[in-house]
């Protein structure tokens, strides 16, 4: 019966030209990183190099390491420090390197409701937000975005479930953006996917700059030891890559609108490769 | 009013552009879709038929199965399959997820009990004389089936159209399956769900078209072919 599964798998395997001839990365990564463009900015030289095939799956942070603990992908790039060293520590990741960061900034209606301009840092803004029972829209998945959040509200005090007009779309970034800007709602949102949707929504930035908001993004292999099966040879090849003052300087230069979306980690001071 | 407007001058202008990666994406569709029909074909027409035509225990049971999965939800089938084929499930070992093939399991999957059942309520209404005659005649059970489909061809080809339209347009398997990997699994329906998050309305309503459109195409093929054989 399994015999004939898998004989049966290989054939339609055949007939849909699975490609054998050139190596597969498989990389599970966010919402926002994907839907910006930068990867599609970064990943054809390593491609052209390594001679492979990068096979980006977009999905939410916690999403993404999912994939890497099952072994479903190679490497994942993602933006949670704390789960990111969980992920490491059992042993499931390997050679995490920080690659870059944005921050995250609060959008809200330009008539702010809530009055969070003249805030003193985020937490006051989130208890402005739920004193005037303003509407918050939340990812409500499991992505670095959302995890952020939730470490606001832990240090606000404030339970999100209490706050009067909390939605949670349980969707990507961009798409919780939007929903948002439907609802002239709040949210949080890290700095180069607003920068993308800038002309297609109304919220603009209330609060930023506040150390708390910073977002780091790190890549890790998974172990080979976990996932004998996995191309952790292919996958430390982009790690190399995604750090290589080559590519640092192209994640550095990437524009949207005029709009630089990520500060690279690696490159020295006045270095530009 | 304005970008609903220029999203439709922009979507004929990506179509007629005959931009590569737009082309890939409405072929992994049609690619997909086809191999996914065949196997839900080879499979859920003999069934159909066995079910329709044969008297056994249970038959009503299992007719009213196949009709109850076929509303079984795209997600739910997804997923089941996804637990299968992902690493850590009893098929983890081929590495399926993320691959055309896992979508063309998934669609098969969903337009399997659509043909089977479609084909089922078909054959029941058929009159059964051709069979019964060509049994007469001497024809062995094999070659009175092949008569017999002959003869119900036309009901059966009705099922086959609505496996299509079924899995030409369906998401959730596609996605949960497929990943939307660019040149490779992504197809329209995940396309137009990415360009819809990034606010790209212009993509979506192209690819939109041109689903329509090909399914028009396929659809008077689908015609054409009825005709001819009539």
């Amino acid at each position: 019966m399994m015999k004939k599964m898998f004989l049966a798998i290989a054939l339609i395997r055949v007939f849909t030209f699975s490609s054998y001839g050139e190596e597969i990365l498989k990389l599970a990564t966010t919402t926002s990183t994907y839907e910006t463009g930068l990867l599609d900015h970064v990943l054809p030289e390593f491609e052209r190099d390594h001679n492979c095939k990068v096979h980006v799956i977009s999905v939410g942070t916690g999403k993404a390491i999912e994939l890497g603990k099952n072994g479903d992908v190679d490497v994942i790039l993602v933006h949670a420090r704390g789960a990111e060293d969980r992920f490491v520590d059992a042993g499931y990741g390997l050679g995490r390197r920080d690659v870059m960061y944005n921050d995250f900034v609060i959008a809200g209606p330009q008539d702010d409701p809530a009055g969070i301009r003249g805030a003193n840092d985020v937490k006051e803004a989130f208890r402005r937000i739920k004193k005037m029972g303003s509407v918050f829209v939340s990812r409500g998945d499991d992505s670095g975005t959302y995890k952020k959040e939730l470490a606001i509200w832990r240090k606000t005090g404030i339970d999100p479930g209490t706050v009067k007009s909390y939605l949670e779309t349980g969707q990507g970034m961009n798409q919780t953006l939007r929903i948002a800007d439907e609802k002239n709602a709040y949210c949080l949102v890290d700095r180069a996917s607003y920068v993308f949707s800038k002309n297609m929504v109304r919220l603009i930035v209330l609060a930023e700059n506040d150390p708390i908001l910073l977002n780091p993004y790190g890549v890790i292999a998974v172990s080979p030891d976990k996932h004998s099966h996995v191309n952790y040879k292919l996958a430390t090849a982009f790690i190399e890559w995604l750090v290589s003052p080559r590519c640092q300087s192209m994640i550095g230069k990437y524009k949207v609108d005029g709009n630089i979306l990520y500060h690279p980690n690696v490159v020295s001071e006045g270095r530009t490769d | 009013m304005e970008y609903i407007f220029s999203g439709f001058k922009e979507a004929v202008l990506i179509i007629f552009s005959l931009n590569p990666e737009f082309l890939y994406i409405v072929w992994t569709s049609i690619k997909v879709s086809i191999l996914a029909l065949l196997l839900a074909v080879i499979v859920g027409v003999p069934v159909g038929i066995f079910v329709g035509l044969v008297k056994f225990r249970g038959r009503d049971f299992v007719a009213v199965v196949l009709n109850t999965l076929m509303s079984m939800p795209t997600v739910v089938i997804g997923l089941l399959v996804y637990a299968m084929i992902s690493r850590r499930g009893p098929l983890g070992g081929v590495g399926l997820l993320y691959t055309v093939t896992a979508m063309v399991i998934g669609q098969a999957i969903l337009a399997f009990p659509i043909v089977a059942a479609l084909v089922v309520a078909a054959v029941r209404n058929h009159e059964d004389k051709a069979l019964r005659l060509a049994r007469v005649l001497g024809a062995s059970p094999f070659d009175a089936y092949l008569t017999y489909i002959s003869e119900a061809r036309f009901s059966i080809f009705a099922a086959v159209i609505a496996g299509f339209g079924r899995v030409f347009s369906e998401i959730g398997i596609s996605m949960m399956l497929g990943g939307n990997i660019r040149f490779y699994t992504r197809n329209i329906t995940t396309a137009i769900a990415l360009e819809t998050a990034k606010g790209r309305f212009g993509i979506g309503i192209a690819l939109g078209m041109v689903l329509l459109a090909v399914a028009f195409i396929l659809n008077t093929g689908f015609h054409c072919f009825q005709k001819r054989s009539v």
